[in-house]
């Protein structure tokens, strides 16, 4: 079983993000996906997780995920307010939304780092929601391109199922751009 | 053509409603059930769904509301959690009495003081003695599939019926879903049929003060006292069980589910020890006795899925044969134990079987329950009783000093 955590602050789009890699993984053949925001109150700007869960047979846990193999961060203000580093495993997988490149990031540690400058890419690609970049869809490109998990194709396909015709193009576009972009550092 | 979706127990509990085709809906707003209705109330606007959707200032008129429609021969839905449903609570009295078939999805959550709006199963353990039936379910998957069959067997022994799943861990999180058949759940669900129809026509007085001797009424008919009404809902519930049964078998043969009627059981035949429990929390106890496995400890699950009425006989067969008993639950009957486990041993009782039952009292007000502390708690059970204690009661993961 795979399970991935997001972190990011209400309004970031963490939910969608988490609900469209369940999607796609779904699509891609995996039998057990869920996707789950955290349990409780969300306000708007407060640090925020949901967590995502990839398994090839059904699912028959719903307890919160402890330590996951990828953690993204969809804002990196989170560091030093969040434990981020300890909700991710030992060898696993940190994915950040920065403009530093992966070799640049000064986090040490036993996992491999991949990054993207996703506010810019969302912001070139005009997914903007009351004036803010909306990092998530950038973010699952990056996603498919440091873990292979969940292919592009299907990212794209869950894009699909998720949006309308319009929003879907926009933020396919954006999600290949980001693929395209993302910088990788092995741990 | 199957057709699959991802998505949380509330959307499921809502697609249920709708393709049971429900004509009034009454709720009032409270978290975790909130957007199940918030979900029909959209296909309502949006004219699919072609449905009453009453909104009320209260969960007591809500029920209120239910009670009238399903007199007047309307199939009703309904949600609630928590407070919500403590608030109806004398009108769920009402509504079994009246021998109403209405379905209430009950998205549990623990009860204040102090508030919180996190998951146990406190709100529907308290509806225990209301004459409702109640099912639990384990995943999104049951929901769905639940909330129709409840139509069929509350309309068939005209009890309502209770869906009950667990807020936030099923209500709030994705999974994938498969969406029945339309017109295959028109031939499952026959039309309702009231058993009595209030209308202007042939007017009537129902529900009037009733003396605890039988008596004739105007037409010379010897009529029911209090008491004999009551024990023909109490028949009602028991006779249920039989239709529980025939309606998940049924269930299974058209849509190839079948969730286990009474009860369900996981890797009990060569068991040394069985969990047990309802909800989410028996579908994490099957990953615990994976993990137990692992270890060499043939462990097994067994989920309650009817609590009303409770499945003694069901229960006597399922652990007539093991060694030692773990009952997990999210309640507990203030000054006793967990209400789960006093049923379980109660049904034993009578069958005379002696095996020890340990009591875990779990994840009340949201508190994580993990796979693997479930595990160890079995462990540490299994030791005590080799060490011969037969029973204990044991707050999981909390500060009891």
């Amino acid at each position: 079983m795979h399970e991935v955590i997001w972190h990011g602050r209400g309004g970031q789009g963490v939910v969608i993000a988490a609900q469209i890699l369940a999607e796609s993984a779904y699509l891609q053949g995996f039998k057990g996906v869920t996707s789950a925001p955290t349990f409780g109150p969300e306000r708007r700007g407060a640090p925020l997780t949901a967590s995502t869960r990839i398994s090839d047979a059904p699912i028959r846990t719903f307890s919160q995920i402890e330590r996951a193999d990828i953690a993204v961060v969809l804002d990196p203000s989170l560091f030093g307010i969040v434990d981020i580093l300890g909700s991710l495993k030992p060898g696993g997988l940190l994915l950040i939304n920065t403009p530093q490149k992966a070799d640049e990031v000064e986090i040490q540690g036993c996992f491999s780092i991949a990054t993207l400058d996703a506010a810019a890419v969302a912001i070139r690609f005009h997914l903007l929601k009351e004036g803010a970049p909306m990092v998530n869809t950038p973010m699952l490109g990056v996603l498919s391109k440091a873990s292979g998990l969940v292919s592009l194709d299907h990212l794209e396909k869950g894009l699909k199922w998720k949006l309308s015709g319009g929003a879907a193009a926009t933020n396919i576009a954006a999600l290949r751009a980001a693929y395209e972009e993302t910088s990788i550092r092995k741990g | 053509m199957s057709n699959v979706q991802i998505m949380t127990g509330n959307s499921a509990a809502a697609w249920g409603a709708k393709l049971c085709k429900v004509q009034v809906v009454s709720a009032y707003p409270i978290t975790p059930s909130t957007s199940v209705t918030e979900t029909i109330a959209n296909w309502v606007e949006r004219g699919e769904l072609k449905a009453e959707y009453v909104r009320v200032e209260s969960e007591h008129s809500v029920m209120t509301v239910c009670i009238s429609a399903s007199t007047v021969g309307a199939r009703v839905f309904t949600s609630t959690s928590s407070h919500g449903l403590l608030y109806m609570h004398e009108q769920l009295h009402w509504a079994a009495g009246s021998r109403l078939p209405i379905v209430l999805a009950c998205v549990n959550r623990g009860v204040g003081a102090p508030w919180s709006i996190f998951n146990d199963q406190q709100d529907s353990i308290a509806q225990r003695d209301t004459g409702w039936i109640q099912i639990y379910c384990r995943d999104n998957q049951e929901i769905i599939d639940t909330v129709i069959q409840a139509y069929r067997i509350a309309e068939q022994v005209y009890c309502p019926v209770m869906v009950c799943y667990d807020g936030f861990v099923l209500s709030h999180t994705m999974m994938p879903v498969e969406i029945p058949d339309a017109e295959a759940v028109c031939r499952f669900l026959p039309p309702y049929k009231p058993h009595t129809i209030l209308s202007p026509e042939d007017p009537r007085n129902i529900n009037p003060v009733i003396f605890p001797w039988q008596r004739r009424d105007a037409e010379g008919v010897l009529r029911d006292g209090y008491m004999d009404m009551r024990w023909k809902l109490q028949h009602a519930l028991e006779g249920s069980r039989d239709v529980v049964v025939k309606t998940c078998r049924d269930y299974a043969e058209l849509f190839g589910r079948d969730h286990g009627g009474m009860l369900w059981t996981y890797k009990t035949d060569d068991a040394e020890v069985l969990l047990a429990g309802m909800g989410s929390i028996a579908t994490e106890a099957t990953m615990a006795a994976d993990l137990l496995r692992e270890g060499g400890i043939r462990a097994g699950v067994v989920g309650i899925r009817v609590y009303r009425p409770f499945p003694r006989e069901e229960v006597r067969e399922a652990f007539r044969n093991i060694p030692a008993i773990v009952v997990f639950e999210k309640n507990i009957s203030y000054g006793y134990e967990g209400a789960l486990c006093a049923d379980i041993k109660a049904a034993l009782y009578g069958a005379g079987i002696q095996t020890p039952v340990h009591n875990y009292i779990a994840g009340l007000g949201g508190r994580d329950v993990k796979a693997s502390e479930l595990a160890e708690a079995t462990r540490s059970s299994l030791a005590a009783i080799a060490a011969g204690k037969k029973e204990q009661q044991t707050w999981l993961n909390c500060v009891t000093e």
